[in-house]
């Protein structure tokens, strides 16, 4: 008796296992479904689990409803423009933090915890009428120039170039390396690990992002992804399910395969905004 | 040069590089005792203009009758912003559904995260492929996600009014209907951010030593009283911690409501920083904006204090 039961426990977690999967696989699998139906079929009611027809078009037809290319391009410009400022300007900041001891630096690293904590949506305004005054809203700088610093890349490099052995800098110092030397090819290449993590995390909230663009641009030329996407269901008469899914496919494929390729990096850099 | 003065406990071997390059020891120690403020100032001045500046600035601008369309035309209008916010009903009401929308999807998003989190914190790999799948929403943009939903939620063809009408129930207005539109955000938010949650806690479950695990299982302590006397209080950091973020990420609300449902119907799914965005982008009502993200910057302040002040205790305690 003792062990039907505990075999029967085993089945119930396995289905409460697979509910749970389902739970948030299933929503992405049925935006997959209905970017490929017609939309008789997307009226259909009960709805067919599977596409009759693949229907491809779709996908062109989300495509070609507005400047897609310039909106990728623009999104790709954003994203990686960031990442590579945040990597200068945190490489050194996080060196100064992990390996000197000078006054203020308690209260400097204190102010960028701050930093950390503080979104962007309180100060938005601010910073839009600044940016107007320079001539710079609606243009690609007011996506970038913002976010140039990271309060999470400095955190998370200031840890790992703590963890790098003093003998290593020491050793370096005896060979008269420069401060400035030691700091790019020796402790940038050791936190080579925290640095894939930190341009994932970076990379992925900036392709996403939807606020920013929306605030700081109204013109196609400079808008990215997530916006174009974002403006595919105000067509009119009834709304095109089928494309619309299909646009947000475009726009999600990237951070999937990203997810299925880097998954452990991905979690940790998301994970690791708690320590 | 005051700062170099009184530097101390510096690294680096300025007298071997002087020697090395032969110029005075005292001038390079000078440069050597700038230079992590050197290495700090591209950072620091990024965060200056686009951090430090802009809350200043916003806390002038609230006391500015302004709009976005005409910048050179400010005039001070003292405390008017703040009596004209609390005297506009719809931002009472904004303040109270930021506030139910807080509530509900901390308070129930973070139960459900810390009982998936007992539940999945095993070995196996299974357990493991189930995170990451919990997980996944949590990456993808929130565009996605809201447009996702709207599609599910759609009150003719979408999924869940088809699966509600397959066991026989009533089919759902979700979003067109003031009464369920807050619970329909409240949901949406609660699916992509359950499994960011979960992660936390299996982080803070693992860290409590096994050892104290060991013990209670020789006391014969039933399953309940190990979870309210040991993993509870072990977790708590992580519980204030979650409590702290989620509290924030739950004000910032804003992407869910500009693309499902603008506000309405009839502004019941209206939260601050979207009137803040509405007031000053769309009704060009600076002042109000303004006044407004100053409560915003409040309550988020309080929060990042609450914060800093728990985490400098459990180092003391520690």
């Amino acid at each position: 008796m003792k062990r039907v039961g505990a075999i029967s426990l085993k089945t119930a977690e396995w289905i409460g296992l697979l509910v749970v999967a389902l739970l948030f696989v299933f929503p992405f699998l049925w935006m997959a479904s209905t970017a490929f139906k017609t939309m008789p079929e997307v009226r259909q009611f009960p709805p067919s689990l599977l596409p009759e027809s693949w229907e491809w078009s779709n996908f062109v037809r989300a495509w070609e409803s507005g400047p897609f290319l310039m909106y990728t391009v623009n999104s790709i410009v954003v994203a990686v423009g960031i990442l590579v400022l945040q990597f200068l300007t945190a490489v050194p900041a996080a060196y100064a933090f992990a390996r000197y001891r000078f006054p203020g630096r308690s209260l400097l690293f204190g102010l960028v915890l701050v930093v950390l904590m503080i979104p962007g949506q309180v100060i938005f305004l601010p910073i839009y009428v600044q940016l107007s005054g320079w001539g710079l809203v609606n243009t690609l700088w007011s996506l970038i120039i913002p976010y140039a610093a990271s309060a999470f890349g400095i955190f998370l490099l200031r840890q790992a170039f703590m963890q790098v052995p003093d003998e290593v800098i020491e050793a370096a110092r005896l060979d008269n390396a420069s401060e400035w030397r030691i700091m790019w090819t020796i402790m940038v290449p050791m936190a080579k690990p925290v640095l894939v993590t930190f341009g994932l995390f970076s990379f992925i909230y900036h392709w996403n992002d939807y606020f920013w663009p929306l605030i700081m641009t109204n013109s196609d030329e400079v808008r990215t992804l997530p916006i174009g996407i974002s403006s595919l269901h105000m067509s009119d008469g009834g709304t095109l399910w089928n494309v619309m899914m299909a646009g947000n496919m475009i726009l999600i494929l990237p951070i999937l395969v990203i997810f299925f390729v880097a998954q452990r990096h991905i979690i940790k850099a998301f994970v690791y905004q708690s320590k | 040069m005051r700062k170099a003065a009184t530097a101390h406990e510096l690294p680096g071997t300025g007298q071997v590089q002087a020697k090395a390059a032969g110029m005075p020891v005292a001038w390079l120690e000078l440069a050597t005792r700038l230079r992590p403020y050197l290495y700090l100032a591209p950072a620091m001045i990024c965060f200056l203009l686009f951090f430090f500046y802009p809350i200043g600035s916003i806390i002038y601008l609230s006391f500015l009758d302004w709009s976005l369309i005409n910048l050179e035309e400010m005039e001070w209008v003292g405390l008017q912003n703040y009596r004209d916010l609390l005297a506009d009903q719809d931002f009472r009401q904004v303040l109270g559904n930021t506030a139910v929308f807080t509530v509900a999807t901390v308070g129930i998003g973070l139960t459900l995260s810390f009982l998936l989190a007992l539940w999945l914190n095993k070995k196996a790999k299974v357990y493991g492929i189930i995170q990451a799948t919990v997980f996944s929403p949590h990456i993808i943009s929130l565009v996605s996600v809201s447009m996702l939903w709207m599609w599910l939620m759609d009150p003719q063809f979408g999924l869940l009014n088809a699966a509600l009408e397959a066991v026989g129930l009533p089919g759902y207005t979700w979003l067109a209907d003031p009464k369920s539109s807050l619970l329909s955000l409240i949901i949406v938010s609660i699916w992509k951010g359950v499994g960011y949650n979960t992660l936390i806690f299996i982080a803070g479950l693992q860290s409590i030593p096994g050892d104290i695990y060991e013990a209670a299982a020789l006391d014969q302590s039933p399953w309940w009283r190990t979870l309210v006397r040991i993993t509870i209080p072990m977790l708590s950091p992580t519980i204030f911690f979650l409590l702290i973020i989620n509290t924030i990420s739950s004000f910032q609300v804003f992407d869910t409501i500009a693309i499902m449902t603008q506000g309405g119907p009839i502004n019941s799914t209206n939260m601050l920083v979207y009137y803040i965005y509405e007031q000053g982008m769309d009704f060009y009502n600076g002042g109000l904006a303004a006044s407004a993200s100053v409560i915003l910057l409040i309550l988020v302040g309080i929060l990042t204090a609450l914060h800093f002040l728990f985490m400098s205790r459990r180092v003391h305690y520690r």
